[in-house]
């Protein structure tokens, strides 16, 4: 399936964009995903953490991800 | 891109992000009412200055409708925890100078501990959970705040 993936913040410079399209395994979960980005993005390893949010919500590692799910990154929040 | 976004549920709250200026008057009059014994109104501003270094200016950036989500489940966390009654967050998006105002934080209760303790829960956690970034704009350069170790 493919996915689109948001990104604010640190992540739309690494990403060069404020989304990505990537192509996904059914049934994969959150933590396959955080896999693949790595691979293709190496620099949100040098971050000092990040959440998936899966339908505006922070996700867990072993959520499931299907297609049309909105899909972000979330890097260290600093509002306020 | 412009939005500003209201949501109310039982406990009267209000949220709102918005690329415009915040009108600290508007959130004290929206606070105020006649069952509240005090308000407690938290005002962040635009500091000149990170670690010694001179700030030129701020830029924040939100994920606007899990932000909006998140500031929610912050408020309901706070009405579990001390009896308030209303309560008001208002944040900002987009280049801000030095001075303006990011975030105002508004509650109101019968009596103040509880206006005191919500509000500072309500700042304190929305700075850990709200998907709201911030960019510090230096004279020789620009960071994302927080965002490496």
């Amino acid at each position: 399936m493919k996915i689109k993936v948001l990104a604010f913040g640190i992540a739309k410079d690494i990403f060069g964009g404020s989304s990505v399209s990537l192509e996904l395994a059914n049934d994969s979960t959150v933590y396959n995903l955080q896999y693949l980005l790595e691979q293709q993005y190496p620099k949100l390893q040098q971050l000092k953490s990040y959440m998936l949010a899966v339908n505006n919500e922070y996700a867990l590692p072993g959520d499931t991800i299907h297609e049309r799910d909105e899909i972000a990154v979330i890097p260290p929040v600093s509002g306020g | 891109m412009t939005s500003s976004h209201q949501k109310t549920f039982s406990l009267s709250t209000q949220i709102q992000i918005s690329p415009t200026p915040l009108n600290i008057q508007a959130c004290i009059d929206w606070i105020i009412s006649p069952e509240s014994g005090g308000i407690d109104v938290f005002i962040g501003t635009v500091r000149n200055a990170t670690k010694g270094k001179p700030v030129i200016r701020l830029e924040f950036e939100a994920y606007e409708p899990m932000a909006i989500a998140e500031m929610e489940k912050i408020i309901k966390q706070a009405a579990v925890q001390w009896p308030i009654q209303k309560a008001l967050i208002h944040h900002r998006t987009g280049v801000l100078e030095i001075g303006e105002v990011p975030v105002i934080i508004a509650v109101s209760a019968a009596h103040r501990a509880a206006a005191f303790d919500a509000c500072r829960y309500i700042i304190d956690t929305l700075k850990q959970t709200v998907p709201i970034w911030k960019k510090e704009i230096f004279e020789d350069g620009e960071i994302w705040v927080a965002a490496h170790p």
